[in-house]
């Protein structure tokens, strides 16, 4: 964010005559950078600033500076963190997992031609632009215990009567995790499709005179050129399904008893209805050290182990 | 829209090569690269296919479904949920706030996001480095976690409770990624044409109206509806910053019928339709760009 601080004060350039070029890319980004600079920047720092105080508007005689006492809290008393943090890395990891093979799957097939190609298209992508509370109301009526997706099965003799997979802890996880899955695989599938469109021709034509197989294509051709892609669309996503607390929020509510609360969500919970702002902005400064330092490590292991 | 996208293929012979018809008979090693068998494409896709539609059909079906029926076919047809959401849950308020969100959101991305994606794509200046990683570096930032900064600030504004705090929020988180993609769109234009019209005497605003602008169309249409989505289903920063509910928008309200003692199911059937009715329309409209805005800005960086 340091960078961005340089933004709003650009160093003007020794001027000569009227509306030399110079001046104009720092008028292009001022308005970017000023907003980035005000919303984001800003914010950021206050962050870190309340990560070292008491912040707690329901005890207001004890807030004040605290030193590293958060932290602290957070390393050595607050077990929920680490029970969040987990199942925050078990979230991320399925989602990723299951988004890349199955987007993947779908990017390579809706690449191939066939008659209903662009409606197919379509419908597949369609859950894309679903929002995650949509899309948590769309599974709530789903799994509804009484007249949901189950009755019918129940009806059907498969199953039994009366389980809502969002109340057990047992089913909880995976009934996330699909409703999840609808609305992410769509835009793995959109991002790897882009890229896969990209691949030349030839090299097919090539390796096929080869005597090269499909199977034997995809690995030497269609994956390595991929690669770059795929690198990058994991950890778009992986951040985003890091962060994004929308759908758990409505969905489980973080629940059945804390099974299904990320750190995010613990975060949100602590300082907005625990009003804990102080404990709350120094979980949020570790949370963004994990994600920063896991991003990392996954770029450079990706670049350099990744070699096909 | 398969022709646009039959265009761009580049890996299968199918759509090129408008020439001479292809020899009758091709050896066992070109049929196996031409041909994918058929079954291979339809099976799965198929499985994929109601994997997809059943939950959309599912939540139509509750939508239009009388009270207390178990029917799997939505007939007879009642649109009792929809007058109960629209009218008494007032839906209608949420939906006109959600529209004017969006289109606010919509119009200062793509308008903010156009400025520094041409300095992006046209200049080199001094701190374009650290800009591009301020970019980057903001995606890792969680939106859910600087509410309590973010809050103070249009606490002291006086933005809390006006759709205007909302709005400032969505440009912001979208802005990075906006002018990743615009700045992408726009290298995509050979600098040359531009030239050709200083030449002709246009000045560089002109020239960018003129030559540029509407080559950008496809690039300016991907990125303003996904400022348009992201506003539109985005539920955190109107949750928190909109307190009264005449100023809350659609997500907001379908949570607190999720969040109601006994959910009413039909209506919540319907509050989903509505939300999902303006993104359907603008995701059918853009999906032919989808996939090009994507190989042109965000992927190829």
């Amino acid at each position: 964010m340091a960078q961005a601080a340089a933004v709003a004060t650009p160093k003007k350039p020794p001027r000569r005559r009227s509306a030399t070029p110079r001046r104009l890319p720092y008028l292009l980004i001022a308005p970017a950078g000023l907003l980035m600079l005000g919303f984001i920047a800003y914010p950021v720092i206050s962050v870190f600033y309340y990560s070292l105080q008491n912040y707690n508007v329901t005890k207001p005689w004890r807030n004040g500076f605290a030193g590293l006492d958060n932290f602290k809290r957070i390393f050595t008393e607050d077990d929920q963190f680490w029970t969040t943090l987990a199942f925050s890395g078990q979230w991320v990891i399925t989602q990723i997992a299951l988004q890349l093979a199955l987007g993947l799957g779908l990017a390579l097939i809706v690449n191939q031609t066939f008659i209903g190609r662009g409606i197919s298209r379509a419908m597949v992508f369609s859950p894309w632009a679903v929002s995650g509370v949509l899309t948590s109301t769309i599974w709530i009526l789903l799994y509804n215990s009484s007249t949901g997706f189950s009755r019918y099965l129940a009806d059907a003799g498969i199953g039994s009567y009366g389980t809502s997979v969002l109340s057990d802890t047992g089913t909880v996880f995976w009934a996330a995790t699909v409703a999840e899955l609808w609305r992410g695989v769509p835009f793995f599938a959109i991002l790897i499709l882009a890229d896969l469109q990209s691949v030349s021709k030839e090299l097919y034509e090539a390796a096929s005179v080869d005597g090269a197989g499909r199977l034997r294509q995809f690995f030497h051709i269609t994956l390595p050129h991929l690669k770059d892609a795929i690198i990058l669309a994991t950890l778009l996503r992986g951040v985003w399904e890091f962060n994004n607390v929308d759908l758990l929020y409505t969905l489980t509510g973080g629940g059945p008893a804390g099974e299904t609360t990320t750190l995010p969500l613990y975060v949100a919970n602590t300082g907005i209805e625990g009003h804990d702002f102080g404990y709350a902005s120094a979980l949020t400064t570790v949370a963004f050290v994990i994600l920063l330092f896991c991003s990392i490590v996954y770029l450079r292991l990706s670049k350099f182990g990744g070699e096909k | 829209m398969t022709a646009a996208l039959a265009e761009k293929r580049t890996d299968t012979p199918v759509s090129d090569a408008p020439g001479p018809p292809a020899p009758v008979r091709r050896t066992k090693r070109e049929r196996a690269f031409d041909d994918v068998p058929r079954w291979q494409i339809y099976l799965p896709l198929g499985l994929y296919l109601l994997f997809t539609l059943i939950p959309f059909y599912w939540m139509l079906l509750f939508a239009v479904r009388p009270a207390g029926s178990t029917s799997l076919v939505p007939w007879p047809m009642t649109f009792d949920h929809f007058d109960k959401v629209w009218n008494e849950r007032s839906f209608a308020t949420f939906f006109q706030n959600s529209m004017i969100v969006g289109v606010a959101t919509l119009v200062a991305t793509t308008a903010v996001a156009l400025a520094g994606g041409y300095a992006l794509a046209r200049f080199n200046f001094r701190i374009k480095g650290g800009f591009m990683l301020a970019l980057l570096c903001s995606q890792f930032i969680p939106g859910a976690l600087m509410l309590v900064p973010l809050f103070e600030i249009f606490k002291n504004l006086q933005l809390i409770n006006s759709l205007v705090s909302v709005i400032i929020a969505e440009t912001v988180f979208q802005l990075p990624l906006s002018i990743i993609l615009i700045s992408g769109f726009i290298k995509n234009v050979p600098v040359s044409l531009e030239e050709a019209a200083w030449v002709d005497g246009c000045g560089r605003f002109r020239a960018f109206c003129a030559v540029v602008l509407p080559l950008l169309r496809p690039g300016l249409i991907a990125v303003g509806s996904f400022a348009f989505v992201h506003s539109w289903n985005h539920f955190l920063f109107a949750l928190m910053f909109l307190s009264e509910q005449d100023k809350q928008t659609i997500p907001v309200g379908l949570n607190t019928l999720i969040g109601a003692d006994s959910v009413d199911l039909g209506a919540l059937a319907a509050g989903g339709v509505i939300a999902a009715v303006p993104v359907v329309i603008v995701f059918a409209f853009i999906q032919k760009w989808l996939v090009t805005g994507f190989s042109a800005g965000a992927v190829k960086g």
